[in-house]
């Protein structure tokens, strides 16, 4: 069930924004000095970019109150923490990024310290002006992510880190070896009428991303560079070709359970999933394995922010810093099915369960992270300050058209 | 109408001294329990206060909130409500998508409905008036068993059954039928929901069976009417309302269902539920969900109109 609850939080995320529109007519092209974040944030300054970050940590506060994901604050890494630092860790979970984006409105409220929030919410709350910016120099473990989640556009604007990289994963194409004995190379398969009634893909409206990163790849055409922001004859097309997709699915899973059973019943032989889902089948000897098609894949990443009224900031950081130890960050990937961001978490993975650091992927080269699409929250307004972008809520009504 | 409530909260105090007491110079709460027995009107309004004002403020303030909001929308931009009026809501619920859904709920609770009335009036006749008396409490305990459990955990088990390779299909096998293949299809919800909500139809149609005499149908027989013909003229016409307060369960439980939908549908099973489930939870289109539930409730209105025509209210 905690699959499911991460399922609701990272797919069903993201009643859509935004503050971003609102402050894209006023804030306009006066503001400069912003960089990264996409088309979505250009010409914007956060309104805590100006905030000064402490120097060094203080005394700690005795408390700290954090809203997570469930399964992000576990007894097995937050009571050594708290016996290590004297913080008494009190944790709200969310079910979803908007759960979360609400908790957090007035800068936490004076209440929470830090929000585990996804790549979906991460800009709101940026441009909500309900995080501030903090001082990596602190984070010691920060040297040893994977590139990629150092600096990431999602949680890092104008050079400003709004809180430190924490997990992530990527949406894999899992297939049962039976009926492909080498791995597909394409997400073509999941198009193919040959499976008719053996595929299945999640029931959410972001697999129209999903389709639009495999037109980007296979009808250039189109025009289309990033599968977030799409224009409406891009994303007519996604859609068609998600209608034609549909006499070939079995069923459209909601929990990671669903998704296991339909695999271990040769239900369905190929289908969009997480890792999580073939090493669940994988260590239940299934003959299944998954795959990063040509096409790349969309993927989720998560990062522990800082509330701008975050009432125990030395707690925070001592926490941010105790989550992205490499032990902190094996146990909490093991533990939820996800990979950590700090490199060094790869043997420690592997000393909790054999072979899970490279089932996760926690030491693959840098080129495979460069093939996922990180997941962020389609809008109207996207590159370009053009308004022309099909936003969330018509992906939720298309997604509605093509399930029926 | 009791006055336990209204006399001081001393339930199963001494009515009879209380009574007496008008004129007895005694504790504050006596003479409160007296003032309150010579004012009938205070009473009843003491009395019905609480339900009434939860009915009102929790109830059908909600429901007013949320018929409101289906005349407002959504800002593409900033996902925040526009407070001007428009149907534009009401009228997307008329395409094709929308209809097919609506439709796809309602034949569904339609079916299930008339799947469990045939099957829980030749249980619940025998249960009213075959079975002996240990043998109905057995069978009570039987129809009542299954609500001990959890609803979800009673649809898992069902999964196991249906899915491919399952102990239905095993069954079948076994019995030299073939394979059966029915996991994750619409009939697999049918089965699911008919089994689900069995024991909201049995136990009306039990009490309505029950509160038939004898004598009506040692009637019929001594005027001559056959088993059949006393079945159509007699049992039936008098079980019809404990039937249709059934029906009303099953109706509506399977009309506002989405859990069962999103465990053991297919690819073609969204419910009216679900949609209003995405449309919140995922998209924060408010107006729109409400605008979708109100098709469930102005639904439901037309039923119960129809079975108080139908006298189901009587055996309820």
């Amino acid at each position: 069930m905690r699959i499911w609850t991460r399922g609701g939080a990272l797919f069903a995320a993201a009643s859509a924004i935004v503050l971003i529109a609102g402050c894209g007519s006023s804030g306009g092209s006066a503001s400069s000095g912003t960089s990264g974040g996409g088309g979505a944030t250009q010409g914007l300054t956060p309104p805590q970019a100006g905030t000064a970050v402490p120097a060094s940590v203080g005394q700690t506060e005795g408390h700290l109150n954090l809203i997570a994901w469930e399964g992000y604050a576990q007894p097995q890494w937050v009571k050594p923490f708290q016996q290590a630092t004297g913080c008494q860790v009190s944790t709200k979970y969310a079910g979803s990024s908007s759960e979360m984006v609400s908790l957090m409105a007035n800068g936490g409220g004076g209440q929470y310290d830090l929000v585990s929030a996804s790549g979906d919410a991460d800009l709101r709350l940026i441009y909500g002006g309900d995080v501030k910016p903090i001082n990596i120099n602190l984070m010691p473990s920060w040297k040893n992510f994977h590139p990629f989640l150092q600096s990431p556009p999602f949680n890092t604007i104008g050079g400003k880190h709004y809180g430190i990289s924490l997990q992530f994963g990527p949406n894999v194409l899992l297939y049962s070896k039976s009926a492909f004995p080498s791995a597909p190379t394409s997400w073509s398969v999941l198009y193919n009428k040959k499976y008719a009634g053996q595929v299945t893909v999640p029931n959410n409206p972001i697999q129209i991303a999903d389709a639009a990163l495999y037109l980007s790849k296979t009808q250039p055409g189109l025009g289309i560079t990033d599968p977030y922001e799409l224009t409406q004859s891009q994303f007519n097309a996604a859609v068609n070709l998600l209608k034609q997709q549909k006499p070939l699915i079995k069923k459209y899973w909601d929990l990671a359970s669903q998704e296991i059973s339909l695999f271990s019943s040769g239900t369905t032989v190929v289908g969009a999933a997480w890792p999580y889902q073939t090493n669940t089948l994988v260590a239940d000897h299934q003959k299944v394995a998954d795959t990063i098609p040509a096409q790349g894949a969309t993927g989720w990443a998560d990062t522990w922010m800082l509330a701008t009224k975050a009432p125990h900031p030395n707690c925070a950081y001592k926490w941010m810093q105790w989550a992205t130890t490499p032990k902190v960050q094996a146990q909490q990937a093991v533990y939820f099915g996800e990979t950590p961001a700090n490199k060094l978490a790869c043997p420690i993975m592997d000393q909790i369960q054999k072979g899970s650091c490279a089932a996760y992927h926690a030491n693959a080269p840098e080129s495979y992270y460069q093939t996922i699409k990180f997941w962020k929250t389609p809008l109207a307004q996207c590159g370009n300050g053009k308004n022309d972008c099909v936003p969330f809520q018509q992906w939720v009504s298309a997604w509605t058209q093509i399930t029926g | 109408m009791t006055s336990t409530v209204a006399q001081g909260g001393r339930p199963g105090g001494e009515p009879a001294s209380s009574r007496h007491a008008g004129g007895v110079p005694g504790g504050g709460s006596a003479r409160l329990a007296a003032a309150l027995w010579r004012r009938a009107w205070l009473r009843a309004t003491l009395t019905l206060t609480p339900p009434l004002a939860w009915f009102l403020v929790i109830y059908l303030a909600s429901l007013v909130v949320m018929l409101v909001t289906a005349f407002w929308s959504v800002n593409p931009f900033t996902n925040t409500l526009v407070h001007t009026w428009t149907l534009s809501n009401f009228r997307q619920l008329f395409t094709s998508t929308y209809l097919i859904i609506i439709g796809r709920t309602v034949g569904m609770a339609a079916l299930v409905t008339v799947t469990d009335a045939v099957l829980a009036f030749p249980f619940a006749y025998y249960m009213a008036r075959l079975a002996s008396n240990r043998g109905r409490q057995l069978l009570f305990t039987a129809v009542l068993l299954p609500l001990w459990a959890s609803y979800i955990a009673r649809v898992y088990a069902w999964i196991v059954i249906l899915q491919k390779g399952g102990t239905l299909s095993w069954s079948f096998q076994k019995l030299g039928l073939g394979a059966v293949n029915i996991g994750y299809t619409n009939t697999a919800m049918w089965l699911v929901f008919s089994y689900i909500w069995l024991p909201f139809m049995i136990v009306p149609v039990y009490a309505a069976l029950e509160r038939i005499p004898d004598s009506l149908l040692e009637a019929s027989g001594d005027l001559g009417a056959h088993n059949w013909r006393t079945l159509r003229s007699v049992l039936l016409p008098l079980a019809l309302p404990g039937v249709v307060a059934g029906s009303i369960f099953t109706f509506s439980l399977t009309l506002g269902d989405f859990i069962t939908p999103l465990l053991v549908g297919g690819a073609n099973s969204n419910f009216i539920g679900n949609v209003i489930y995405s449309n919140l939870g995922t998209a924060g289109n408010l107006p729109f969900a409400a605008a979708l539930a109100v098709v469930p409730i102005v639904i439901m209105v037309f039923y119960l109109l129809g079975a108080r025509l139908l006298g189901a209210f009587e055996s309820l």
